[in-house]
């Protein structure tokens, strides 16, 4: 075999692992599409989320106002093309009536203007949290029924500053949209209070050795973010203590959720005592919570799942909520552009696990948020327990819109730090 | 080397000097315009010494795929599956008996042995005909990460190492020195994860051994016969699809030895055997397909490149990588130390 046969090799190989395993069946009057990252480092993830719906659809006995639902699932693998074909092939070629997903940030933004070109179909968000995917340009049929990353930031800059005394601090970050809107909420609110961030380092998604990174990571702030999800957030955790780390951590969203606290090995166990802060929180004590986190878990065998809903289920549990109560409402009536059942999405109040959730007029969520801390539990497995709730917290984060729009869109080095805004 | 050397005196020359400016970067106390171009000493150590043992981890994967590769022609695309079953059972071995070291012998046998059956039920069948085989060979390994998906999960796994292994060792490579008040000198050392420096002395050893395996035994010999002519080889009365069998299991054993490793210091999950098998066709492209030392030198040169692009320029790091593999194959498609 020749190097030029190689090559073709490598291409032929590389055009094949790209085209992941796909199934569908055909029929059935209600047909949902299921987009979800079922390959690549965010699998764990896209497999609660997916649980999430399946918890939802149970509950509700796979039907909708008197409809059979068919639920078909397409896989993606976190990139903006991969969200794209899967949605194309679940409208065009299944034919699905609504569109659950995706996961992840720059997903969604694809999937938003995809929608554009689809207007038949209802897009709703699975769990991804970009602010661009309904603060910019936002699409008439894409409905977001969780708080994006910035939103999932709120009150933990005020928390860290005042409760636990950091002044200086240095972010370390996923290179995308989604973990720039988390460093976007988290600095904003940071620097209003006082605080100073030093550095924001930024890294593919995807890195696997952070030798190099966290030897360059500063030694003189009081507290390093962490924004991190995934197989990255397990192997930056894993190197840390094998470079024998010992500074502050902060964790963001998707750093402290249960698809990390219930990995395997000892990697996770660096992460006890870390605030963090997002639209959940493992073990809230709120009635509603733990009936959802019972549901869940009688759902599912102990060995499918995880012991506690992580994020992404919550967040695919309650767009598939949504879609289920509007279903229902509008008696499953899908005619005419599905405009009653929009018209009942955009106006609904969903009463969710996680508190009220109400849309803004770009079809966002306002909801609450919660600021937490890791602990470890008596049976010895690490969870989020609530040291603060914010209520009601809208897209602007609270600023006047005027304001945050002079910020900018998050970015590698937006927002600035700012005393005010 | 030394024939080389007189031959080319002006490139020994330059890298003699390459040497020297690498051990003083190494050893002496940097000056303020030194700090000021690469940030500190301590980033720019921990990036050059990251580099090197992650291309420790590269050389361990990728040389089993170029021995294969060398000696039968066969480009065995499941590779990286290989190394994730071997990430898997190194999991689960450590876990259950508590021996960290346990992990690699078993994660090499049973690999190994699936690699002998790849042989004997796949590659045979289509010895020779390269295109086949790499079509089998990508169904194989979608096949192998749906079978991991289904029977281990999404989940992440970290295999821990023994206590001795975990945490950093302090080097006695001074990074910066700060004089005090009285005059007293105090000097910081550099810290470095001691499991990364023992893993990378291992793929030394394992490469080494390699060599001498390869150039000193009997063994070694049929091999290299058999790289330089397969036909006159078996023509010769030796076994040829024993030495064939044989290779695959050893080329196969250290890619599951290899994913206890990375299993150690990165982490198991669905989606590596992708990333490894493709840093494996790096790795072989820039240093020579079925070299041993070009697999050592392209290994090194792609871990490096990863490592300090991450800290230099971290939003173009992967680029660095396929640049490298771009300018090999334009200059010299054969890879730096491979045969034409």
């Amino acid at each position: 075999m020749t190097a030029r046969t190689l090559r073709l090799t490598t291409a032929s190989a590389l055009v094949a692992l790209v085209a992941g395993g796909a199934f569908a069946q055909d029929g059935e009057p209600l047909k949902i599409g299921i987009l979800a990252t079922l390959e690549g480092t965010y699998t764990a993830l896209g497999e609660d989320g997916i649980r999430g719906v399946e918890t939802a659809l149970q509950e509700a006995g796979m039907a909708a106002a008197g409809r059979p639902i068919e639920m078909i699932v397409q896989s993606t693998d976190t990139t903006p093309d991969s969200a794209v074909r899967g949605a194309r092939k679940l409208v065009e070629q299944d034919g699905v009536d609504i569109v659950i997903g995706p996961l992840s940030g720059s997903e969604g933004i694809a999937i938003r203007d995809y929608s554009k070109t689809q207007p038949d179909v209802t897009f709703i968000n699975g769990i991804s949290g970009a602010m661009e995917t309904t603060y910019v340009d936002p699409s008439e049929n894409f409905f977001r029924f969780n708080t994006d990353g910035a939103q999932w930031s709120a009150g933990l800059g005020d928390y860290i500053f005042n409760e636990k005394g950091y002044e200086f601090i240095a972010t370390v970050g996923e290179d995308y949209s989604f973990v720039y809107t988390q460093v976007f909420g988290l600095v904003t609110e940071f620097c209003q209070a006082g605080g100073t961030v030093t550095d924001r380092f930024w890294v593919p998604l995807g890195t696997k050795d952070f030798g190099s990174i966290i030897a360059a990571l500063p030694d003189d702030v009081d507290a390093i973010y962490l924004g991190l999800g995934g197989g990255d957030a397990i192997n930056f955790l894993n190197q840390y203590q094998q470079a024998g780390g010992s500074a502050n951590l902060i964790g963001g969203s998707i750093m402290v959720d249960q698809s990390i606290l219930q990995s395997g090995g000892s990697a996770k166990e660096a992460l006890i005592g870390t605030p963090s802060s997002g639209m959940m929180a493992d073990a809230w004590e709120n009635e509603g919570w733990q009936e959802f986190v019972s549901l869940y878990q009688d759902t599912f065998e102990p060995d499918q799942r995880f012991p506690s809903p992580s994020l992404f289920a919550l967040g695919y549990y309650n767009s598939t909520l949504a879609m289920l109560q509007c279903v229902d409402e509008t008696g499953g009536d899908l005619g005419e552009g599905q405009a009653a059942f929009r018209e009942c999405l955009s106006s609904m109040t969903l009463e969710a696990p996680n508190g009220t959730i109400t849309l803004d007029e770009n079809r966002q969520a306002i909801g609450n948020n919660f600021v937490t801390e890791v602990v470890e539990q008596e049976d010895g497995s690490l969870a989020t327990q609530v040291v603060a709730v914010v209520e009601d917290v809208n897209q602007t984060l609270g600023l006047d819109p005027a304001a945050f729009d002079a910020i900018g869109l998050p970015g590698r080095e937006i927002p600035a730090c700012q005393t005010s805004y | 080397m030394r024939d080389w050397a007189r031959a080319h005196p002006i490139w020994t020359g330059i890298a003699a000097l390459l040497v020297l400016i690498l051990l003083y970067l190494i050893l002496a106390v940097w000056p303020e315009w030194i700090d000021s171009i690469l940030r500190s000493k301590k980033i720019f150590l921990s990036a050059l010494f990251n580099g090197i043992t992650l291309g420790g981890l590269y050389f361990l994967v990728a040389s089993g795929f170029t021995l294969i590769f060398g000696l039968m022609r066969n480009v065995n695309l499941a590779h990286g599956s290989l190394y994730l079953m071997g990430g898997y059972i190194g999991y689960y071995v450590s876990y259950t008996t508590g021996y960290w070291l346990l992990a690699f012998p078993i994660a090499f046998v049973v690999v190994g042995f699936v690699g002998v059956l790849l042989q004997f039920f796949v590659f045979r069948r289509m010895e020779g005909e390269d295109l086949r085989q790499t079509l089998v060979t990508i169904g194989i390994s979608i096949v192998i990460a749906d079978l991991l998906l289904w029977v281990v999960g999404g989940d992440f796994y970290v295999i821990t190492p023994p206590d001795w292994l975990s945490g950093p060792l302090e080097t006695g490579i001074i990074t910066s020195q700060r004089v005090r008040s009285s005059g007293e000198v105090t000097n910081f050392y550099l810290s470095y994860p001691m499991v990364r420096i023992v893993i990378f002395c291992a793929s030394v050893v394992i490469g080494v051994g390699m060599w001498l395996l390869l150039n000193r035994t009997r063994i070694g010999m049929l091999i290299r016969a058999g790289v330089d002519d397969r036909d006159m080889l078996s023509a010769t009365g030796a076994r040829i699809q024993l030495v064939f069998a044989g290779v695959f299991a050893f080329g196969a054993g250290l890619a599951g030895m290899a994913g206890v490793v990375g299993g150690t210091f990165q982490s198991v999950a669905p989606g590596e055997d992708i990333r490894f098998l493709l840093a494996s066709l790096v790795v072989v492209i820039v240093g020579g397909m079925g070299s041993i030392p070009g697999a050592a030198l392209g290994a090194l040169l792609i871990g490096l490149a990863e490592q300090i692009g991450s800290i230099y320029f971290p939003t173009y790091a992967v680029v660095l990588t396929f640049l490298i593999m771009v300018g090999v194959l334009a200059f010299r498609p054969q890879g730096l130390l491979g045969r034409t």
